[in-house]
């Protein structure tokens, strides 16, 4: 770029002629630290993730062998492992799945195509922002009080079950969202044409809106999971156990998670035991980053074909 | 409908049979099915709100008003018990502070960086690199701050305990980095071209337009992510619980174990808290407070961004 003297343009008789003072030269001096004070702010936060993914995975790699996966937790730091935690984890997952999923999807089809405009459609999505706000430790005490005490014959007290419901109304909004801002992006086109052929709103949704919407309605779900399995809050306050030497039987089971048992084991003294947490937070992050990959995965997937 | 319009060979007009009133009734049990999952939501709410309400006035029928906004010690666990929720609050600001000096000047600069300065290419891939950086759980954060950061921040700062305020909130603010830098993004990069463009029109350089221009444009999107990560950090319960102690103390000082409300939550939940004792309440009265600080928070961002949005057609 080149640079003119802007006072060349200026007419003589111009006012205030001495006052401006364009300082080229200082102020491109000013955006260049500016440009590489964004960049290295942006660069920090990368570093940071990278430090702590390696730091991670020196500390606990070595302690990463088929016996940590399928060892129960141990008062000897060498002989224990993940087992339960492991299998407590895939039973909240499925359990959560299996709740939040088609009530969310419900919600969403229900605010968006039946109701959409309506006061109720619009309480509840006041409703909804507020309850993607509030701490996921709060839902611990709603879970605490609900499934583990007043639906105690049914949960079974403080079990894999009530643990997964709790979940389930953590991560209602991220699908409800989700949902939502799928059929959004689905042309109303689609529905007219629907409708004008003699379908049911209904018909219309199940038959040709949904079929096009799943891969973002899965998406959406995929990354809501990857964020329950990975809290650790609430299931404390439901009252996940820390030592849990057997696999959860049933529903009612009493159950660990790896987040707890990441917990459990970072807060010991001892240092055998920090190796563990090391490696069972290198379990959790393999099992959240193959999850959120499947999500990227379909969502790109969905956005080429449209 | 029996005259057929379509060639004899293809009438099926008797094959047809519309049967309007099963799919209305199909219609309609969907719609009251997928009501009551709407209304669902609306229950947890409720759910929250009375859960918390009746343990609330349960707390407060033994412990006066007074002495939880007053006193200036929190010892439940003490058989002589102190209950003055301004020694946690304390503690969960000085956290949270730490955590907005690293994450508000970070991600607003890397939120300019993404929208402003990275190419489009570059924008492509370290977007969904932040996104990895926010879905990694709190309790690998905690882990981080507790036996990763604290020990090398031992080794320059002077009377740095092993649970501290410090690496909580550093490592706090880094676990909010992308909420913030995600959400200002999409604010700043909303920002019509046009204003850019007759920014430079008049002569300015590209900082002056992003600072003087852009910035003030996308304000309200700002703030509310600013107060969203505010609200985050209060609820924060993992990295705190680990990193900073359980010691509830009333000091500024970021060296020292403190203990903030979340993670007095965890610690009390931890042990088998029997129903109907002072302390089962005690868990409540804290998550209220935690409650409404949150609420009001969010109430403060859905007002700022209504007030102060600009509209451009």
């Amino acid at each position: 770029m080149t640079t003119t003297d802007p006072k060349a343009f200026i007419p003589d008789e111009g006012i205030a002629l001495d006052e401006f003072e364009p300082n080229l030269v200082g102020r491109y001096k000013l955006d260049k630290v500016f440009a590489y004070a964004s960049w290295v702010a942006t660069i920090t936060g990368l570093v940071v993730l990278a430090f702590l993914l390696i730091s991670t995975f020196a500390d606990g790699l070595p302690r990463l062998g088929s016996s940590f996966l399928t060892s129960f937790p141990s008062r000897n730091a060498e002989r224990a492992g993940v087992a339960s935690a492991l299998a407590g984890t895939i039973w909240l997952l499925i359990i959560t799945a299996a709740f939040a999923f088609p009530i969310g999807v419900g919600t969403g089809i229900y605010l968006q195509e039946f109701a959409a405009d309506s006061w109720f459609a619009k309480i509840l999505e006041v409703n909804i922002s507020n309850l993607a706000a509030v701490p996921s430790i709060i839902y611990g005490l709603l879970g605490l009080m609900v499934f583990v005490r007043i639906l105690e014959p049914i949960t079974g007290g403080r079990s894999v079950l009530a643990g997964g419901l709790t979940l389930a109304l953590l991560i209602l909004p991220v699908i409800i969202v989700a949902t939502r801002e799928t059929l959004k992006a689905i042309p109303d086109s689609l529905r007219i044409a629907g409708m004008a052929l003699g379908s049911t709103r209904w018909q219309v949704v199940r038959d040709h809106v949904l079929p096009l919407a799943l891969p973002g309605i899965l998406t959406g779900t995929i990354l809501g999971l990857s964020r329950a399995i990975g809290e650790t809050a609430p299931l404390i306050v439901i009252g996940a156990q820390t030592f849990v030497p057997f696999l959860p039987t049933g529903l009612q089971s009493s159950f660990s998670a790896l987040p707890i048992q990441i917990f459990n084991w970072t807060s010991r003294p001892q240092e055998a035991f920090h190796a563990n947490a090391a490696a069972a937070s290198i379990v959790l992050l393999v099992v959240l980053l193959s999850m959120n990959a499947v999500a990227i995965y379909l969502r790109n997937r969905f956005q080429r074909n449209r | 409908m029996t005259d057929s319009y379509l060639p004899p060979e293809h009438s099926s007009a008797n094959l047809w049979q519309p049967n309007r009133e099963a799919s209305k009734r199909s219609q309609a049990i969907v719609k009251f099915i997928f009501g009551s999952f709407a209304v669902l939501s609306i229950f947890t709410t409720l759910g929250i709100v009375a859960t918390l309400i009746v343990e609330t006035i349960k707390f407060f029928s033994q412990v006066s008003l007074v002495q939880f906004l007053f006193d200036n010690q929190w010892t439940p666990l003490f058989s002589q018990p102190r209950y003055g929720i301004f020694v946690l609050i304390s503690a969960t600001l000085l956290t949270s502070l730490i955590a907005l000096l690293v994450a508000v000047p970070l991600g607003l600069l890397a939120a300019i960086c993404l929208s402003e300065y990275a190419p489009r290419n570059v924008r492509a891939w370290l977007k969904p690199a932040l996104e990895i950086l926010a879905g990694v759980p709190t309790v690998v954060f905690g882990f981080f701050a507790l036996l990763i950061v604290t020990p090398i921040l031992r080794t320059f700062i002077p009377g740095l305990q092993t649970f501290n305020g410090l690496s909580a909130g550093l490592i706090l603010g880094i676990a909010l980095l992308p909420t913030i830098a995600s959400l200002s993004e999409d604010a700043i990069f909303a920002v019509p071209q046009d204003l850019r463009q007759g920014s430079y029109a008049l002569g300015a350089t590209k900082r002056e337009t992003v600072t003087d221009v852009v910035l003030p444009a996308a304000l309200s999107g700002i703030v509310a992510a600013i107060i969203l990560g505010v609200a985050r950090a209060v609820g924060e319960t993992m990295i705190v619980t680990l990193a900073a102690g359980q010691n509830p103390t009333l000091t500024l000082d970021p060296r020292v174990p403190i203990q903030t409300m979340t993670s007095f939550i965890v610690q009390v939940a931890k042990g088998d808290v029997p129903v109907g004792t002072l302390k089962y309440d005690t868990l409540f009265a804290v998550g209220m407070t935690l409650f409404v600080i949150t609420l009001l928070l969010n109430i403060l961002s859905f007002w700022f961004v209504r007030k102060f949005q600009e509209k451009y057609e």
